[in-house]
């Protein structure tokens, strides 16, 4: 039984895992062949970083990350911050709303932001597509992981910090930095975290929202696909999978400590 | 009045429509050492919330001396606050904690040192300056919550159930030495607690509250000798409270029978509500007693028995360190002095029969039911 269960679970990761294995493996393949192994080599590496385009999309992608992360962080604490002061019912209608762009499926949301951008567009003459509704796009779907990550925070705070810290003196918007922040920063951390992840990750809403004028990674890559295929793409694709997976590491490391620090505390 | 520190004038408070204070009125002198009493739910900690600022009442004023502090935010309040739980700030340290309120108004670093060192000294905390609070016990934290608030030199420091998470022997030693703290600084507390006995044994005045208004105020001898009310006789300590007709000056009957006290200013034949303390009550053979009864349970309590007797139907707490068998008949004896009469009142015929006793006041002192009164609040509040 015990082997059964082992082969079985052997068999459920060798076919999540094959494709990505073969797509590093002919990664470094010294010529273009994507059937046969002609020997090690990172020209396909080299290749990439001297394609201007693709380092073009690469900066696009990375600005567009830390932009979007660093704003969607800001404004999922506020937002944070304002549904936790709701009352109970109020609160959960937010929530609730929050959690609709994460179930929702992608394609709708990015459709439905390139008709909105297509539209102001038309109307008024303001975001051309392009770096800032792609920028913009991914704000939205961002905030909800931030607002999710520090809700919890929020509820473990006691609320008797806060006004403690009033209490002595302090006005409001520093008893806030130096009281609250403080309990929070772990999941405002974990929410810019995520939030970055995602935003690397995202293909289906940048698809619809980038412009000619920028791209992402995961675009070009599409769009590279619809020429004859350089293993270039694996390269490509090799790094992608790679810096997401140590973020995501990151961060599954910083909840499982945390959930080790909740335990010991009670 | 004149000197006042404190005075709440008026005070009404809703919650979503629920009247939780009602025409509250209370002036506390300074240095004195106030306590709010009450179960929970009386509007205690609301009371304590408005002083420190974290309620406005919907209706009325609060004065600080002279001066209305209605609308003045709790960071503006010569006040402090020691919190349930005591709220200390769990990413500094001790010395951190105390400091916090002198770091805010920017005391200058030797200035701040030497508070700090003397607050922790006045708590006996020396030597925990660098200790996590986490890591420190409950008892030693409620020390730093105390520094921390004393550190601001507070002209008022509101103290909101600082003990209930303490046990019982702790509890005892802190409630000494929360006292003598306060009659060394001369500082005022306004003490908020659930536990009549604590009220007892600490304040200069007691204020007695349920369902959101005052029931009486006054020294604790007052408070426990000349009860208002079946619920004041009721809440501090043990009363049986039965009911009686005022004859005429210092003379009451009940159970058919008159005795002499030394209540008066009653209408002629009023109805009254009587008090008779349980340890006031003389044993004595039956054949001497004013009244006989039978003796119907018995327990051991320590100091005394907790006899429960029954006369004619009515059953009465007696507190006698003699053991008296259930089922053996007595008389008792009642002195003018151990009679006490009360104006009926809303609570008439709610408090004072022990015909089903059953460890009332273990009931009382249980510190759940306060928590969420305090969620509650919380919640308004926001």
């Amino acid at each position: 039984m015990k082997t059964l269960s082992k082969v079985y679970n052997g068999l459920i990761f060798a076919f999540l895992y094959a494709p990505i294995v073969v797509l590093i493996v002919f990664s470094f393949n010294s010529t273009s062949s994507r059937v046969k192994w002609s020997g090690f080599s990172l020209r396909w590496y080299e290749k990439l970083f001297g394609n201007a385009e693709i380092l073009d999309c690469l900066k696009v992608t990375l600005e567009i990350a830390l932009l979007s992360a660093l704003i969607a962080t800001v404004i999922g604490v506020l937002s944070a911050l304002g549904i936790f002061a709701m009352n109970g019912k109020l609160r959960k209608a937010f929530l609730a709303v929050n959690n609709i762009p994460m179930v929702n499926p992608e394609i709708v949301t990015g459709i439905s932001l390139m008709l909105l951008f297509v539209f102001v567009y038309r109307s008024v003459g303001l975001l051309q597509p392009g770096f800032t509704t792609l920028l913009i796009a991914h704000i939205t779907f961002n905030i909800p992981y931030v607002i999710l990550q520090v809700m919890p925070k929020l509820r473990q705070l006691d609320p008797r910090l806060y006004e403690a810290a009033l209490d002595l003196g302090c006005p409001p918007t520093r008893a806030f930095c130096k009281v609250v922040l403080p309990e929070i920063v772990p999941g405002v951390l974990t929410g810019a975290l995520m939030a970055f992840t995602m935003s690397l990750d995202d293909f289906v809403i940048s698809y619809f929202n980038s412009g000619s004028s920028a791209q992402t990674l995961s675009v070009l890559i599409y769009n590279m696909t619809k020429k004859p295929i350089t293993p270039e793409i694996n390269a490509l694709s090799t790094l992608m999978f790679g810096s997401i997976m140590v973020l995501l590491l990151v961060i599954n490391i910083r909840q499982i400590k945390d959930m080790g620090q909740k335990a010991n505390r009670s | 009045m004149n000197n006042s520190v404190i005075t709440l004038k008026n005070i009404a408070v809703s919650f979503d429509g629920e009247q939780v204070l009602k025409d509250f009125n209370l002036s506390i002198s300074d240095g004195e050492f106030v306590t709010l009493l009450g179960p929970s739910g009386c509007g205690k900690t609301t009371t304590l919330r408005i002083i420190g600022g974290f309620i406005s009442p919907t209706d009325g004023d609060v004065f600080f001396g002279e001066k209305n502090v209605r609308d003045l935010p709790p960071y503006k309040r010569e006040v402090n606050t020691i919190f349930q739980r005591y709220a200390l700030f769990p990413h500094m340290d001790v010395y951190e904690n105390v400091a916090f309120g002198l770091r805010v108004q920017k005391k200058d670093k030797a200035d701040i040192e030497e508070t700090v060192e003397k607050m922790l000294s006045l708590v006996n905390l020396k030597g925990f300056e660098h200790r996590k609070v986490s890591t420190l016990s409950g008892g030693q934290q409620q020390r730093v919550a105390i520094a921390r608030a004393l550190a601001n030199r507070p002209k008022v420091l509101l103290l909101d159930e600082p003990l209930a998470a303490l046990d019982l022997k702790l509890r005892k030693d802190m409630q000494n030495e929360l006292k003598n703290m306060q009659k060394q600084l001369g500082i005022t507390f306004v003490y908020v607690t659930h536990d009549q006995e604590e009220a007892l044994s600490m304040s200069d005045t007691v204020v007695v509250m349920d369902g959101g208004k005052i029931q009486q105020i006054g020294t604790p001898l007052d408070i426990y000798n000349e009860p208002v009310n079946a619920f004041v006789a009721d809440f501090i300590g043990e009363s049986n409270i039965l009911d009686g007709v005022m004859k005429r000056d210092f003379v009451v009957e009940f159970f058919g029978r008159t005795f002499d006290c030394l209540d008066s200013g009653f209408d002629e034949n009023e109805p009254v509500d009587v008090v008779i303390r349980p340890e006031d009550i003389d044993i004595v053979e039956p054949i001497r007693g004013h009244l006989t009864g039978t003796v119907t349970s018995v327990t051991f309590k320590g100091v005394h028995y907790e006899t429960i007797v029954d006369f004619k139907g009515f059953k009465w707490l007696i507190q006698t360190t003699d053991y008296y068998a259930p089922g053996t008949v007595i008389g008792i004896v009642l002195n003018p002095e151990d009679i006490h009469i009360m104006k009926k009142s809303e609570y008439s015929g709610l408090f004072g029969d022990y015909s089903s006793y059953s460890e009332e006041f273990d009931e009382m002192a249980d510190p759940e039911i306060d928590l969420v009164e305090e969620t509650k609040e919380a919640e308004s509040y926001e």
